[in-house]
């Protein structure tokens, strides 16, 4: 049976005094050589924990790569990547490096495409995850007397438990009131007093407009002080009208069901990026097409080793999200580096009010539909600060002169797209000949979104 | 009983509409009626032309989202209430006119009409000795 990873350490009994920036204030607040000396430590630690895998001790093997003989962070350079694609083919227990009767929970990715991405977790994980989850959130400014409702979906989504588990770690009432129901949301912040509120930056846009409607001032009639924001793709724009329209300060959250979930990154008071915790995780930034390291300051790739994890560690995780690294150091005394809110994908993934959608789910769907021709385009708006999509499709032949039928076709082809993808997109049918050819690489997906900016 | 119609899809914002209109026009094509509905995205466009069949088969040939349909047309006299007079020889057997349009064809009247139930209908039109239109009224 594999050793766990120092078994006695990932349970937090005590907090700090509450005046104390900091929850883990030897942690946070180490510096650069501190934190790459214990990167070393850790990386070294996961790989011979991957060795348990016969994938990774193959590909390690490969690599002539082993624990001994790495003795800086740049030797992680040696290990190969690990894939997306690598996590659905071994689906799903295929790159556990953990027995499975030392597993207690699995998570799945949002996604809905083929093999779901599944990710399992010890009790030792869940821990440190709660562990991260909290020190995020004491590092925006709640303490245990706050009142933390947490709008995340629950479920395999990794935002529900995640916060929950995070919250109540950090001695929090914790209301899990998931997603939805607008305003049983609005009457729990008032009756319960929440003072901090985790959703999607659409909902919280969603909430606020019921709010309005209800004739509830945020200012006025709640105790709002924080939000944590994020699992979904929003400009600095966005975060500022949300912050405007209740008040009080959104902090941008980034997490991924790979790594654990939110608690990867998060913003500190400053709101100058996302401290990434590198104590948890080995951040590279790679130029998406030689894989080779890009400098400071320049967009590419976030890759994410994790190197606290026991179920599951993945090396040198291709992530496909976009970014760049600010800075390494922070007014707030937190050297963890410092990345820019995500900018964007290297492949064709969509995030849609959270859920992850590839442009070939899309397609599989309208391809099953005969009356519809070949030629697809998915466009991305935002409407009155919700995030839409509409599928314009040509129409094969004029199968009707009916226009009723024409509109019967229109709906069977949105209740289809939302049961794959589990948003309903707008559906409208183009004569053939008007989007462009799907000779070569066309262009399938059109985002106009005020996010990437 | 019926001719034949064109059943054009077009996009509201997009050149169908124009494109179809160039291509009868090139190919001396005549339309004698036509009609579209005020939708928001999209419609079905019907013509009633001189040559339907050619036409239906250069404008598939040319990629356009077309069906040829069969329809209704009888001749009415030009005298008001006439239309209101034939309809309710349908609506009175309970058949659901679908769409009707109307206009002059060599100085007479003409409703264009489907239904929901076209063999009731021709029995309808044969029983009250409503004057069919035929295809080679509509040659030039």
């Amino acid at each position: 049976m594999p050793k766990l990873l120092n078994k006695k350490m990932a349970y937090r009994r005590e907090l700090p005094d509450w005046s104390s920036e900091y929850l883990d204030p030897e942690l946070e607040t180490m510096s650069r050589e501190e934190i790459e000396k214990l990167q070393v430590e850790r990386l070294k630690e996961t790989v011979s924990r991957c060795m348990n895998n016969p994938i990774y001790k193959k590909r390690l093997e490969e690599a002539g790569v082993s624990a001994d003989n790495i003795t800086s962070v740049d030797d992680i350079r040696r290990i190969p990547f690990t894939t997306k694609d690598d996590l659905r083919n071994n689906y799903p227990f295929g790159l556990a490096s953990a027995p499975l009767e030392e597993c207690v929970r699995l998570h799945s990715s949002s996604g809905t495409t083929g093999n779901p991405t599944v990710i399992l977790h010890t009790q030792n994980d869940l821990d440190e995850w709660a562990n991260q989850v909290a020190r995020n959130l004491w590092m925006v400014g709640l303490r245990p007397n706050d009142v933390f409702q947490n709008s995340s979906g629950y479920g395999m989504f990794t935002g529900g438990l995640g916060f929950q588990y995070g919250a109540e770690r950090l001695g929090m009432l914790t209301v899990p009131a998931a997603a939805g129901n607008s305003l049983r949301q609005i009457k729990f912040m008032k009756d319960f007093g929440t003072t901090a509120v985790h959703a999607v930056p659409s909902y919280v846009t969603r909430l606020y407009e019921v709010m309005q409607e209800q004739g509830v001032d945020p200012r006025k009639d709640t105790k709002l002080k924080v939000l944590a924001i994020g699992a979904e793709p929003h400009s600095e724009e966005q975060r500022q009208r949300i912050q405007n329209m209740l008040g009080v300060k959104a902090y941008n959250s980034f997490g991924m069901s790979e790594m654990c979930g939110p608690g990867v990154g998060f913003e500190c008071k400053e709101q100058n990026g996302l401290h990434f915790w590198e104590d948890y995780y080995i951040v590279e930034i790679v130029d998406p097409e030689t894989l080779e390291p890009v400098p400071d300051g320049e967009i590419g790739e976030l890759i994410l080793t994790s190197i606290r994890r026991e179920a599951m560690p993945l090396l040198r995780y291709r992530t496909r999200d976009l970014t760049r690294v600010l800075g390494r150091g922070c007014p707030c005394g937190r050297n963890h580096v410092r990345l820019d809110r995500m900018k964007g994908r290297s492949d064709d993934m969509m995030v849609l009010r959270g859920v992850n959608i590839f442009p070939i789910q899309i397609e599989k769907i309208l391809m099953q539909f005969k009356e519809l021709a070949s030629n697809y385009l998915i466009t991305l708006t935002t409407d009155e600060n919700n995030d839409n999509m509409t599928v314009e499709v040509e129409l094969e032949d004029l199968f009707t002169d009916d226009y009723q039928r024409l509109i019967q076709l229109q709906k069977d082809v949105k209740r289809a797209l939302k049961d794959e993808i589990l948003l309903t997109p707008h559906v409208k049918l183009v004569p053939k000949g008007t989007l462009p050819v799907s000779e070569g690489k066309a262009v399938r997906v059109i985002d106009k979104r005020t996010v990437y900016k | 009983m019926t001719i034949k119609q064109l059943s054009i899809f077009i996009e509201i914002k997009g050149g169908t509409l124009i494109r179809v209109l160039e291509l009868l026009g090139k190919n001396n094509i005549q339309i004698l009626a036509s009609t579209i509905a005020d939708t928001k995205d999209y419609g079905i466009y019907r013509v009633i032309c001189d040559d339907p069949t050619r036409a239906y088969l250069l404008l598939k040939e040319e990629g356009v989202n077309i069906q040829l349909t069969d329809v209704n047309a009888v001749y009415v006299e030009n005298v008001s209430g006439e239309a209101a007079r034939v309809m309710k020889l349908f609506s009175d057997s309970d058949i659901h006119i679908a769409y009707m349009y109307s206009f002059l064809l060599k100085g007479r009247g003409v409703l264009i009409f489907r239904t929901s139930d076209p063999s009731k209908a021709n029995e309808i039109i044969t029983i009250n000795k409503l004057q069919s239109v035929f295809e080679d009224d509509l040659k030039q």
